[in-house]
């Protein structure tokens, strides 16, 4: 067993733990910081998809959070709580708002890009606040959870931090398999040189959209999971400073690290929980530490342990 | 077209059953305007099977951009062009280069964070498809590193695999240049000054790889060294001014006295 498949499982044995180590030491509060760090790591790592193998900077990913969020959140306001549908449904909404969104965005590069992708996500933002049958900029709170088979209901906290944790390691092994696979290393390509590939025979823009769609389902998964979490949901998950929230954490983590939306939503959120409790000034304390991690780790924290990219 | 390879057979067949052998390359008419400039002026252009055809013409004849465009980079504003008997003048760069029509670039691009085998790996499987197969390792799909190490072998870097881009001099630069366009097994190959910048050990070397193309490929080259054009050429056509002024055999070409006042009188002074 290679040091870093044996660290992989040694982390992965203390994520699963943890419910009863917090238990232990009578920390249960913790619980629901450690589902909020999975969540948040699920949507990073999608947005590391996009932007750290993908090349592309997208100030607009919350767009898809959001709508997952709501696709989640509207189902759960009709009474619907059934997993499958959940699922189903906020695949179905996102994938085809990616496509669309993305069909027309990657069209352009680099600035105009970084502008196309957030202009979209303001305009959902300001339709969320305008939807008033769904709350509204006030939002919606929900009384329900969504039912797993098997009677899970992700009203325990129990339950939830563990379904997380598993669509978390899947997303992680699937990143891992993508990164290391034919598409992965087209994409990998394309990112060094468009033109190149592109003139070697790679679908350029097809490979772009495809990792668009994907990145913004992830999202979307995220997204739909943190409503269970917090049984709300409002316009704010779709306001651009989410998308950036999602970039520092990127940033911070590691771009284009496996483990960088891990490392980055981990460190921040924790960041945010322990400095706010001794400050109001809390973001200015972490922008020194992105600041830092910016001039003398440029592949962020995951970086530091991976050596190369798979 | 099946999923796994280019249809090679489209021009081949055509040529059993004895009907007309039409050129691999088959440009008419084309045009290319820059606002007022004209780029590339109603230019006729074919390239026969395995030939090695040279495009010579002074700077700003338009070199470039005609390759830009036969390779699908830039779309023209009218003519039509013609590859393997089939019309490409609407296909994307991608498209060409699934149907075997690679070119390679005057200023290198490479892939600089993937290794030199890496490079070459990806020319191979970009040329197949089969590009989104996000499960399966690519390091161990042995026939695609095999394949590789084939191309690596034919452009002398066989050594090389392991090394970074940045590990490699300007010269074997070049030659992984020219090697990514022939990963895919190619019907020609547009080599757009492949021996800019070299000394002459490197270029006699990038010479005889040329040279050992004519067994599989056709070759469109673009060079400014117009001594090794005319050794290694089969035909050499003049292009000035966007438009192709003189086209045949080297020795034909060079004492053509259109040739001699557009082009290489000037090159002759400034050597």
């Amino acid at each position: 067993m290679t040091p870093a498949r044996a660290a992989t499982l040694v982390a992965l044995a203390a994520a699963v733990a943890l419910p009863w180590l917090l238990r232990a030491f009578g920390a249960e509060f913790y619980l629901s910081v450690a589902s909020r760090i999975v969540v948040f790591a699920i949507a990073a790592t999608s947005l590391n998809l996009l932007l750290g193998y993908g090349g592309m900077v997208s100030l607009g990913h919350a767009a898809f959070v959001g709508l997952g969020a709501y696709a989640s959140g509207v189902l759960l306001s009709e009474g619907v709580q059934s997993a499958g549908v959940h699922l189903l449904a906020t695949v179905g909404v996102v994938a085809v708002a990616a496509l669309l969104i993305g069909a027309v965005s990657l069209r352009t590069r680099g600035v105009y890009f970084i502008m196309i992708t957030l202009a979209f996500a303001q305009m959902l933002f300001y339709l969320a606040n305008s939807i008033k049958g769904y709350g509204g900029d006030e939002g919606l709170t929900l009384r329900t959870r969504m039912l797993l088979p098997g009677g899970v209901d992700l009203r325990d906290a129990d339950s939830f931090y563990f379904v997380a944790l598993a669509v978390l390691a899947s997303t992680l092994l699937l990143l891992a398999r993508f990164a290391a696979s034919r598409f992965g290393r087209a994409v990998q390509a394309l990112r060094d040189d468009e033109i190149r590939a592109e003139a070697l025979g790679l679908p350029t823009f097809a490979c772009k959209l495809v990792v668009f769609v994907a990145a913004g389902v992830l999202a979307g998964i995220a997204g739909a999971l943190s409503v269970n979490l917090q049984g709300y949901v409002s316009p704010n998950v779709l306001h651009w400073t989410q998308s950036g929230t999602l970039l520092v954490m990127v940033i911070l983590g590691g771009v284009g690290t496996l483990w960088g939306g891990v490392a980055g939503a981990a460190v921040l959120l924790l960041l945010q929980e322990l400095l706010a409790a001794q400050t109001e000034h809390w973001e200015f304390w972490i922008g020194w530490v992105l600041l830092a991690v910016v001039l003398f780790a440029r592949r962020g924290l995951a970086g530091v342990f991976e050596r190369r990219r798979a | 077209m099946s999923p796994h390879g280019r249809p090679k057979g489209s021009y081949r067949s055509a040529e059993h059953e004895g009907t007309p052998v039409t050129a691999l390359l088959d440009v008419r008419g084309l045009n290319k305007r820059f606002g007022g400039l004209v780029v590339t002026d109603r230019l006729d252009l074919q390239v026969q099977p395995r030939e090695i055809h040279a495009l010579i013409g002074p700077n700003g004849a338009g070199k470039t951009t005609l390759v830009a465009q036969l390779a699908g980079q830039l779309a023209s504003d009218s003519g039509t062009v013609h590859f393997g008997g089939e019309d490409i003048t609407r296909l994307v760069a991608h498209q060409r280069a699934r149907r075997g029509l690679l070119r390679s670039f005057q200023i290198t691009r490479l892939f600089k964070s993937l290794s030199v085998r890496e490079n070459v790996a990806f020319a191979v499987q970009a040329g197949q498809g089969r590009t989104f197969s996000a499960w399966a390792p690519v390091r161990r799909d042995a026939r695609l590193i095999e394949q590789a190490q084939a191309v690596l072998e034919r452009i002398g870097l066989a050594a090389r695999g392991d090394a970074s881009i940045e590990q490699l001099s300007h010269g074997e630069q070049r030659a992984l240049e020219v090697g990514l366009t022939l990963a895919s097994r190619p019907l020609l190959v547009l080599l757009d000054e492949p021996m800019a910048g070299m000394g002459a050990q490197e270029s006699a070397a990038m010479a005889r790889l040329i040279e050992g193309l004519r067994d599989d490929c056709a070759v469109l080259l673009i060079e400014h060294d117009v001594d090794s054009v005319f050794r290694l050429a089969d035909t050499v056509s003049v292009l000035v001014n966007g438009a192709i002024v003189a086209s045949g055999r080297p020795d034909a070409v060079r004492n053509d006295p259109a040739v001699i006042a557009a082009y290489l009188g000037d090159a002759e002074d400034a050597s």
